[in-house]
């Protein structure tokens, strides 16, 4: 580990003022489960570290029936997954929350430091892109609003200019009788890294005939991947098994996945298909529990 | 041990391995609130734990090991509360009841008359005692014990919770210096030039070692540390490469700087010029002619023999009765099959730490964690050119070791460093440090045949067992041969076994070292032999199973053991009586294995001190990995008659107490356990003179009873304990009695697991229902220990079998994190249920068996029988994880597209 400066602010002002000036590369801080250990394994080597928890803003998660859910940077997993409303109206991101290493973990780890470490497998991304979520960029040049599918450009590589940082992402109301879902497989209960992951949500109108669906898978491309052909054959259809089977193909179909250590390419495609039906099949439970 | 071999000349040495409770400890890491500040990392320490001498030279040193004051104790009430927190305590095993009285233990014991009598006085307390009842009173072997056997509380509970255990990282030590290792980044390459000039003007740094500055070795050849000898020259090698590197990650250099931070940037400025060698990384390669070679000047040992020419196959060893071709041709059914098992690691929590002083005469001080302070002392003294009064090992606490703690690996850096900076130098790895190079247990191919007849007995076995050793000599494969095959009675055996070394990490003992590999591979083939018989797999292996007689596969004969009564209780438990619980959709199996397990016995020493208050403080030459302060205080407790927290137990450095063995084996409990009932003998022995002088009788006239020293059958009540102890200050002197155990035999242990397991067929995920662990411990001291150790012993066999192993790509290890390298969570396993058993060893106190290492060694099969049961694909490769067991259930058509393939792709 190489000696860094650290730095508190407590104004967002300060923090974009400290981004503009800085030499080298800059880290946020939140929770850090992710930065700590790459700092002390030498895999990150920053010249500042920035605590963000200090800025209040940053901290704010606010659900209003009207605007979405507003979930401020540094709002930890903990915080997200029990809220009632996310559970309620965004379950797919609650169940993410939920998931990420372990209720320890969850209790530091924050959704910003999720999406922004980019990594392929981030459980928490796959829900926000079904939930259609925006970020909030701010910098030197002024604010930005990016859809957050837009947000990654390969594995911990994001939009964000060296001057940036992530504000906030923001979710839009949930539509009538809508339903959401994130699972995803790892060998171990806990402390693991998805092998696969594949976020659901289905609308449906009167029926079982499904308006719109929503497919994003985890772990099996080089950043959080949306299924728009599985998405468009799901669409105006009735969802019974088979479109179920179909979808699940499909999106096996869409996935890249590469083999690591963490499983063969052809095991995670296998997952995908699995998974996929899993979620469309509970948001269709939940739906039918009038959950939503 | 010394076991003979037909037609060898090996000893399969059976048995290293510490076993622990994996003792966590809480980092707390204070965040710094620091704004603006230059970061430099916190090096601090805990005031606390500072030893309070103000310099480091001797009195410093003597004042560090500061295990810290004893925390005052909980309320005596030890004894009383335990029984209420457990599950039905074990009632003592009809069997071991029955045998009990006819054979007494050879060690010392109550005069005839009062053992016959001990039990008429004491009715056979009526079972189960209400919760807050007082603990009865448990028997064996004829006499009635008032503490041993009961779930007396931890005599370091306290000390535990509150943090205040000292473990090897919390040593701090007045201008302490701290070391990091440069390790190789090459599986196998020759080393050129090293130049660390630039490093050593680096600001902050004080010192740089290398190879070069150890001495030449006085002596080659194998240390006797224990029943696994240590090569010392392979050792000096694994501390720090001289010409070659032969794994990725064996220390090249090592730093001293005044933080562990500039100590590593220092690192960056050494320069090794290596020249990159080809590498072998599969034991079945390495054994290939043409193989590119580890060490030029290894020749196979074979049947005493060595071979002309360097080959990669340390020792070829072969065991061998009967007549296997004969064997085979009774036999009505043969399974030939061949399995694999993975380089797992012991996975303790406490990474390798320690620190060293040296004063100004040239003694050295070292504190470490370890499973062994007088082996860790030999090792130093034969690698730095030491005389052993020059060097005293400190033990701290242990946070695990499994047999991992046992060859030293930071101690002599932290002495050169020491040495060379004459200030005390301090060194603890990293988790990646831990899991790429400080040893980790070994990986198996192991290829057998197995014949039996119709109604099941075995005919004939044949079997080549490959150990992997890594990058040195000495992998387990005799233990394995004599563990895999020691549950059964063979006529016709043939097994033949492989050390051979690859550029890997040197492998390092892992509780009950080469048996679990082996057992996965017989206790499968049983499971196979009776699917195929159409037998019920416990009825085949009732109908094999070993006794007191028996031969073990190394000739060696069996003592009383108790694997009949074991599998006679499993037939009767629900866990295998009841059927499975069916529901649709759900595939589910039940399986069966079995454990063999010799231990070891090796040496203890203890002393006994008597207070003037009748107390008594234990100084125990034995490290406690799993909880054996506590039982060796019962041991006192018991023969002393007092209140278990009478007894201050303390492990002691190597300056205090005599030469005591590596706590390993399964030995501690058993051997230790001997010496200290020996030294309670010795107290009462000196105290009984000193009675009879008072009492104006000949001392073999006085007998302890109640307390109190009284002539051999007279009524009146003699002189007490008390008494004597308070007037020991004054008339005849101090009491200290001493115990010493050596050459005792082995107690072999014998486990049978049961586990039902669920198959989810969609992902290949295993999910373990219900595990019961059926184990004889011969006499369980403290039974909520013994059922610890059985539990974590399971948990680890568990990683062994679903989620363990290390991946490797060229020699560089692919999962160098506990995020990779998956050791089973809490949430991943079920409750261990334990069914003790216990038929009492023919030696040793209280009919003791070692009881940590014989339950890792069935869980991998009886988990793979079981996921056969469940979803009919056998296992044959470990780990199976999910993705190995999806993919064979997708059949043979489909196979995971091969890395390279896929990666061009991308």
């Amino acid at each position: 580990m190489r000696a860094f400066d650290y730095r508190a602010p407590t104004t967002l002002t300060e923090v974009l003022a400290l981004l503009a000036q800085a030499k080298g590369e800059v880290r946020p801080l939140v929770g850090g489960t992710d930065l700590i250990p790459q700092l002390r394994e030498g895999r990150k080597r920053p010249a500042l570290v920035l605590d963000l928890k200090r800025i209040p803003d940053l901290g704010r998660l606010e659900y209003d029936p009207d605007m979405g859910l507003r979930i401020g940077a540094a709002v930890t997993c903990s915080a997200v997954a029990a809220h009632p409303q996310v559970r309620r109206h965004y379950a797919a991101l609650a169940q993410a929350a939920a998931l990420v290493g372990s209720r320890a973990i969850q209790n530091r780890a924050s959704i910003g430091g999720n999406i922004c470490n980019a990594s392929p497998s981030a459980d928490t991304v796959p829900p926000l892109l079904c939930l259609s979520a925006r970020a909030f960029v701010a910098g030197g040049r002024g604010q930005r609003e990016v859809e957050l599918e837009r947000f990654f450009q390969g594995p911990g590589k994001t939009i964000l200019a060296k001057d940036e940082l992530l504000v906030e992402v923001v979710v839009p109301p949930p539509a009538k009788r809508s339903a959401s879902c994130y699972l995803r497989f790892t060998p171990r209960a806990e402390m693991d890294i998805a092998v696969a992951g594949v976020a659901a949500l289905i609308v449906l109108d009167g029926g079982r005939q499904c308006q719109e669906a929503r497919l994003a898978l985890a772990a099996v491309a080089p950043r959080p991947l949306r299924v728009p052909t599985a998405e468009a054959a799901l669409k105006g259809r009735a969802l019974d098994a088979q479109a179920l089977e179909e979808a699940g193909e499909l999106a096996a179909q869409a996935a890249q996945p590469i083999t690591d250590i963490r499983g063969g390419a052809e095991y995670r495609r296998r997952l995908v298909r699995v998974l996929t039906r899993q979620a469309l099949e509970q948001c269709l439970a939940a739906l039918q529990a009038g959950q939503r | 041990m010394a076991t003979s071999t037909k037609g060898a000349k090996v000893r399969p040495s059976a048995a290293t391995k510490g076993n622990a409770t994996p003792a966590a400890r809480a980092v707390s890491s204070k965040q710094a609130a620091a704004r603006s500040s230059k970061v430099s990392p916190p090096v601090k320490k805990a005031p606390a734990q500072r030893p309070p001498a103000p310099k480091p030279a001797p009195a410093a040193a003597k004042a560090a090991p500061a295990r810290q004051p004893p925390a005052p104790k909980p309320a005596p009430a030890a004894a009383k509360a335990a029984p209420a927190r457990q599950p039905p305590a074990p009632k003592p095993a009809p069997a071991a009841a029955k045998t009990a009285p006819a054979r007494q233990p050879p060690a010392p014991k109550p005069a005839p008359a009062a053992a016959k009598t001990a039990p008429a006085r004491q009715p056979p307390a009526p079972k189960p005692a209400p919760a807050a009842a007082k603990a009865e009173p448990s028997r064996a072997d004829g006499r009635v014990f008032r503490v041993i056997g009961q779930r007396v509380e931890k005599v370091d509970a306290l000390e535990r919770v509150t943090g205040q255990a000292v473990f090897g990282a919390d040593i701090a030590l007045p201008d302490m210096l701290w070391a990091k290792v440069l390790r190789s980044p090459y599986a196998h390459a020759r080393i050129k030039r090293i130049d660390f000039t630039a490093a050593l003007h680096h600001p902050g740094v004080r010192a740089v070692v290398t190879a070069a500055h150890l001495p030449p070795l006085e002596s080659k050849g194998a240390l006797q540390t224990g029943e696994v000898p240590i090569d010392v020259a392979s050792l000096r090698e694994l501390v720090l490469a001289s010409k070659k590197v032969r794994f990725h990650g064996q220390p090249v250099a090592a730093v001293a700087a005044t933080d562990p931070y500039t100590a590593a940037e220092a690192l960056e400025l050494i320069r090794v010029d290596y020249e990159p060698l080809p590498v072998v990384e599969s034991a079945l390669e390495a054994m290939k002619p043409g193989a590119p070679l580890v060490h030029d000047d290894l020749y196979t040992q074979s049947l005493g023999e060595k071979a002309r020419a360097a080959s990669n196959v340390a020792t070829h060893i072969q065991l061998e009765r009967g007549d296997v071709q004969a064997g085979f041709g009774q036999a009505a059914v043969v399974v030939e099959e061949s399995y694999e098992t993975a380089m797992v690691h012991q996975g303790y929590l406490e990474p390798q730490a320690a620190a060293a002083s040296v004063d100004a005469a040239g003694r050295v001080t070292v504190w470490t964690t370890t499973q062994g302070a007088f082996t860790t002392k030999l090792q130093l003294c034969a690698i730095l050119g030491l005389s052993h009064s020059r060097v005293r090992v400190v033990p701290l606490e242990v946070g695990g070791g499994f047999g991992g703690k046992i060859s030293v690996v930071v101690e002599p850096l932290c002495v050169l460093l020491a040495r060379q900076t004459g200030r005390p130098v301090k060194l603890v790895l990293t988790r990646d440090e831990v899991l790429r190079a400080t040893g980790p247990g070994c990986p198996s191919f192991i290829t057998l045949k197995a014949g039996a007849k119709k109604d099941g007995t075995l005919t004939a076995i044949v079997g080549r067992l490959v150990y992997d050793a890594g990058a040195f000599p000495g992998a387990p494969v005799a233990a394995g041969c004599v563990a895999g095959s020691g549950s059964y009675r063979v006529p016709n055996l043939r097994l033949e076994g492989y050390d051979v070394v690859t550029n890997k990490p040197r492998v390092q003992a892992y509780r009950a070292p080469g048996a679990p590999q082996a057992a996965f591979a017989f206790e499968s083939i049983m499971d196979q032999l009776a699917e195929k018989l159409g037998l019920d797999p416990l009825e085949l292996r009732r109908r094999n199973a070993t006794g007191e007689g028996d031969p073990l596969a190394n000739d060696q004969t069996l003592p009383r053991v108790g694997l009949k009564q074991l599998l006679e209780r499993v037939a009767k438990h629900p866990c295998w009586t009841r059927p499975l619980p069916e529901e649709p959709g759900r595939a589910r199996g039940r399986g069966l294995a079995l454990g063999c397990w010799l231990g070891a016995a090796l040496t203890s020493s203890c002393h006994l001190l008597l207070n003037a208050d009748g107390s008594v403080v234990l100084n125990l030459g034995s490290v406690d990995l799993t909880g054996t302060r506590t039982a060796m205080a019962q041991i006192v407790a018991e023969e002393l008659r007092l209140e278990p927290d009478r007894v201050q137990v303390r492990v002691a450095d190597t300056d205090t107490v005599g030469y005591n063995d590596v706590s390993a084996g399964s030995r501690t409990t058993y051997v230790t356990g001997a010496a200290v009932r020996q030294a309670c003998q010795d107290v009462l022995g000196q105290l009984k003179a000193r009675a009879a002088e008072r009492l104006e009788v000949p001392a073999d006239q006085v007998e302890f009873r109640d307390g109190a020293f009284a002539v051999t059958g007279a009524k009146k009540k003699g002189i007490t304990y008390l008494e004597l102890a308070r007037t020991s200050l004054r008339r005849g002197g101090p009491v200290m009695g001493r115990g010493t155990a050596a050459g005792l035999p082995q107690a072999p242990a014998y486990a049978a697991h049961v586990v039902e397991v669920e198959v989810d067929r969609s992902t290949g995920k295993v999910s373990i229902l219900k595990y019961t662990a059926f184990q004889d411990v011969g006499r369980a001291v403290n039974p909520t220990q013994v059922e610890g150790q059985i539990q974590g012993a399971v948990a680890q066999g568990v990683g062994w079998a679903l989620t363990e192993g290390y991946s490797w790509h060229r020699g560089v290890l692919r999962n160098p994190s506990l995020l990779d390298y998956r050791m089973p969570t809490a949430l991943d396993l079920p409750f261990i249920a334990i069914e003790l058993v216990q038929v009492p060893a023919a030696a040793g106190p209280y009919g003791v068996r070692g009881v940590g290492e014989v339950p890792i060694v069935p869980p991998t099969a009886a988990i793979a029988n079981a996921i056969y049961r469940a979803v009919g694909v056998r296992l044959k490769a470990l780990p199976m994880t999910p993705e190995a067991i999806f993919m064979a259930l997708q059949g043979p058509e489909v196979k995971p597209a091969p890395v390279a393939a896929v990666a061009a792709r991308r």
